[in-house]
Parts: C-alpha cells; structure tokens; sequence
C-alpha cells in the first residue's frame, strides 16, 4: 500500500508538473500534426492510411524518448531527484512511477494522428484493441530507451542530443515510412534488433494489413525488450547515480 | 549499541581517498556533530550513512539495521537535510511537503495536516500555497528541514543546516534542532561552523582530510589541549622590561604583551597568583583585572587539526556570511 501511494504520487507530480505544461501539451499535438501534414504534402497521392502506422510510432518514439530523458535530467541537475533515490520505495516502483506519466503522454501523442486521419478517412476496419496494445507497448519501450539516455545524460542537452542520436537512425530502419524489404541487405538485420520495428509492424498489419510478422511473435518480442530494458535500467541507476 | 554506529568507513574516488577509516557511534537523542572544513569528507561520510553512495565500510547501522543490506529500511526511519535545498521549484510549499510524506507511504488524511502544522512551526504558513522557487534562501532551507521531517523519522541528518542563510533562520533552525532533541530525535549535523557546533552538540568530532582527528564532548575536546594556563593582568602601565623580569622570576612562565597593552602569563603548570601580585606591587604597578584564559574551541581545532580557523572562515564566506 505504501509503495502505490509513493507511486501514485510521482506520477500524479510528473503529470502536474510536466505534462500538462501548456509546452509540453502544444507540442505533444503540434508536433505529430506538423509530421501528417509534411507528409500528406511531400507526397500527395499517398493514402493517409498507410501513412498512419509511421505516423503513430514516430510520434510516440518523440513524444516519450525526449520527455523522460529531459525531465529526468532535469530533477538530476537540480538534487530533486535524490528524494526518491532517498525514499523508501524500490528502484522498480521508482522506475515504474517515472516511466508511467511518459507512457501516458506517449499514448495521448499517438491518437493526434489518428483523430486528424479520421476526419478525412473511414477508420472502422481497424483492429483497435490490437492498435492500443501495440502503442502502448511502444511507449513502454521508448519510455525504457528514455530513461536509458537519462542514466548516461548529466545535463539537458546532452540528453537531447543522445535522444536524436538514438530515434533519427529508427526513423529509416524501423519500417515507418521505408519498408524494410527496400532496405540494404545488411541493414536488415539491425532493424530487427530495434523494438519500434515490432510495434510498427503490429500497426501496419492492424491498420493496412501490412504486417510482416504475426502480432503474437511482434508482442512477444516487444514484451522481451520491455523487460530487458527495464532491467538494463534498473542496473545502471544503481551502478550510476548511487556512486 | 548506539542509534547510529558506524566502524571503519572508507571511500575513495580514483586515486583520491574522500573519507579514511573513520569510525564513530551516536546514541540515541544526542545531537552528534561532524566539524571540518569544504572537502574534509563531512557530505562523502554522510551520502554513504544515508545510502546516497556507495560504502566501504565493515559496518553501518542506523537503529540495529545495516545500512548496506537494508538500505530502504533504514531510509524509512531518517529524515535527511542535504547541503542544497532539493525540493520541487514548481510546486508550492504544501505540496512539497505533501509529495515528502507521500514518498514514505503516508495517507492524505495524515499528511496534510501533518504539512500544515509543519508549515506553522517554520513560519512558513503565509508562504504555504507560494512556489518554492519564490522562496528565500532561509525560508528554503526551512522547507527543505520540514520535509525531511515530515515522517517524524528517528534519526535527522543534517548537511550544513545554517550555511548561507540569514541570522534569524539559523537562530530558528538551532532552537528547532534542540527541540527535536529534547523529544527524543537523534540528530546527525555536520557544519564547519565552530560555534554552532559548539553551541548546540552534544558530542563533536573534528574531520580532516577524510579522518575524524578528535571527538568528544566539548569539555573533553577542550580538555585535550587544556593543561595549558594562561592568566591575563590588565594593568595601569607596561614596561618592556616586565615580561623578562616576570619570567626570569617565575621560571616556566612566558609573557608577552598583547596589542591592547595587558599582559599574559603562561605556563604548563598552574600560576601562582599572589607571588605575581606582590611582584605588580613592588614594581608600584596597579593591576585591574587578572583573569585566567580558557582555550576556545576554535584554538582546540587549530592546535588538533592544524588547519587555521581562517580557512574555516573562508569556507563561511563562501556560504555567504
């Protein structure tokens, strides 16, 4: 019971405090519009329906990945962070409370899109439950990848700049707007090493029909990244920040 | 066994040794405190007790729990004050203590009122619904101690709780730390304020380049270099020939002049007043005044230490007093 209150709190205070920020809330939605409509205008005979799956992964992947490792950052540099590594709560609740508010964030990132699409397409074929479980799992795993950068980021810009470093090269090798099958032979590989390329693939197959892999194996291996990365994590903030 | 016992710390940062071998134990209700100049390894052996940092040491416990294996239990039980306020710029003051006690599990129907009443024991009451980016440096540091009390935890560990802050916070905070005391609290402080040191411990230990160099109430720290006498005679005037006559008189004794013209005896064997009188008498020398000279405990810290109390009072220069 204590560990969900302590829980509950973080997460209500990184809401509060970061994520309904009127910034974070306008660039939460500008951001993913400004990406539909780039691409409805570079390519204009493109269905917005194909577009969507690379639309919904991206903007989760920027969504979560920039805020956590920012925020997180950001409580690193100015001590408030040391309250929580001084509370008595357990680096898994800690991990779980910081990545949840990010989750969510990423979750409202992904469904900008998807309402702007739904104004001028019918999207009544699409397999909701199976889209809502890929984003999430997506946000899950960008949020991971998030704190990750946080753990290695003794200042803001670094951690920007360790988020591009690792979300551009995703962009070309997850599958988002290139197929991987137009992909260089030996890029292949790579991509299959990445976690978004499993959740746009579920995306692809719930929204186009798409897919290259069935949504069980997708899930599967979203959830093994899930944990690994969570453990990954979990290790390095206990090797990193408690000196 | 003592509320907090610690025996053969050690930390080292590459080559560098921040904390050496230190050993020590604080019973339960004594404010223990922890004197020594920037970088004598007051926050290193503190982070390390408080499980901030990683520890070599055979042994910490905090009321019976090893601090090494148990860290989130003992955790329960202390409230910390770091050296830098590190509460929530964007949340008011109520909050910030709220969020506190909701970190170690604490309902809403005991943590608010538990905030409020705090906020009114720091005078903070007016400033409650304020950001705590708008507060003062004092009125930080205020916040910053409440919410470490906001559990009444057993112990309190306290990082230079008055550095750079205003008269009458310090005054505050030094009436509330021994008011903790008085209900029980074990109280951790470290400073490189001598007098506040001096003034509120029970027990001091003086560190030093990562070493406790001395420790002990302030009577027996005093004691330590006490055998020591000195008596200072304000008289109606001075000859520069006193002080050889008086210590070709009294053998053992050196005398010297201080600038403000009285004259100082001193010896490793108590002085022999009226011997000194009659001398002052023959000499038709009127004396005003003959007191005996006690070390301070700043002179305790220099002669043990051997750093010069200016490099302590650099240090509170650079926490702005």
């Amino acid at each position: 019971m204590k560990s969900w209150i302590a829980f509950w709190n973080i997460l209500k205070k990184d809401i509060k405090n970061y994520y309904l920020k009127p910034p974070n809330i306008s660039w939460g939605i500008i951001f993913p519009l400004s990406w539909t409509l780039m691409q409805l205008i570079r390519s204009p005979g493109r269905n917005i329906l194909e577009l969507l799956p690379g639309l919904i992964s991206m903007s989760v992947l920027f969504g979560t990945t920039s805020m956590l490792a920012v925020t997180i950052t950001f409580e690193r540099s100015g001590r408030s962070f040391d309250r929580l590594l001084l509370a008595p709560i357990s680096l898994n609740v800690m991990v779980l409370a910081k990545i949840a508010g990010t989750i969510l964030f990423g979750i409202f990132n992904a469904f900008v899109p998807v309402i702007f699409a739904s104004f001028f397409i019918d999207l009544s074929a699409i397999d909701w439950g199976l889209l809502l479980l890929a984003v999430l799992m997506i946000a899950i795993t960008s949020s991971l990848t998030g704190l990750l950068i946080a753990v290695s980021a003794k200042q803001v810009f670094e951690a920007q700049t360790f988020s591009n470093f690792f979300r551009f090269p995703m962009l070309f090798l997850c599958g988002l707007f290139i197929p991987i099958s137009s992909l260089p032979l030996f890029l292949r590989p790579v991509s299959f090493c990445l976690p978004l390329t499993y959740g746009t693939d579920i995306l692809r197959g719930t929204i186009v029909g798409a897919n290259i892999l069935s949504p069980l194996l997708s899930s599967g291996m979203l959830l093994i990244f899930a944990v690994v990365l969570f453990f990954i994590c979990r290790h390095n903030i206990n090797e990193k920040w408690i000196l | 066994m003592g509320m907090v016992n610690v025996s053969n710390l050690k930390k080292t940062y590459g080559n560098f040794t921040a904390v050496n071998d230190i050993s020590f134990e604080i019973d339960k209700g004594e404010i223990f405190g922890f004197l020594g100049p920037n970088g004598a390894g007051k926050t290193s052996t503190l982070n390390m007790i408080i499980g901030l940092s990683r520890p070599t040491a055979e042994e910490i416990t905090v009321d019976g729990i090893d601090v090494k294996s148990q860290t989130k239990k003992a955790q329960a039980i202390m409230g910390i004050v770091p050296d830098e306020s590190n509460l929530y710029n964007e949340m008011d003051g109520f909050d910030n203590l709220c969020f506190c006690a909701a970190l170690y599990g604490m309902r809403k129907e005991e943590r608010e009122p538990k905030a409020r009443q705090l906020l009114e024991q720091f005078r903070l009451k007016d400033a409650g619904k304020r950001p705590f980016k708008a507060y003062s440096k004092g009125m930080r540091r205020k916040l910053t101690i409440a919410a470490a009390l906001i559990h009444s935890p057993q112990v309190l560990f306290l990082d230079e709780p008055t550095t750079g802050i205003d008269v009458e916070s310090s005054r505050q905070i030094r009436d509330m730390v021994l008011e903790l005391k008085k209900k029980g609290t074990t109280i951790f402080l470290t400073t490189h304020y001598i007098e506040e040191a001096e003034r509120i411990c029970d027990r001091i230990a003086f560190i030093a380049e990562g070493q406790i160099v001395a420790s002990g109430t302030v009577p027996q720290l005093m004691e330590s270099i006490s055998h020591d006498h000195a008596i200072q005679f304000v008289t109606d005037k001075n000859f520069e020939s006193l002080p050889v006559e008086l210590e070709a008189l009294f053998k053992g004794n050196e005398v010297t002049i201080r600038p403000d013209h009285s004259l100082v005896m001193a010896s490793e064997q108590r002085i022999p007043l009226f011997p000194v009188m009659e001398f002052f008498h023959n000499k038709e020398v009127e004396v005003y005044e003959a007191r005996e000279l006690r070390p301070s405990l700043e002179d305790v810290f220099v002669k043990l230490t051997g750093i010069e109390s200016s490099v302590l009072k650099k240090d509170k220069e650079k926490g702005g007093h």
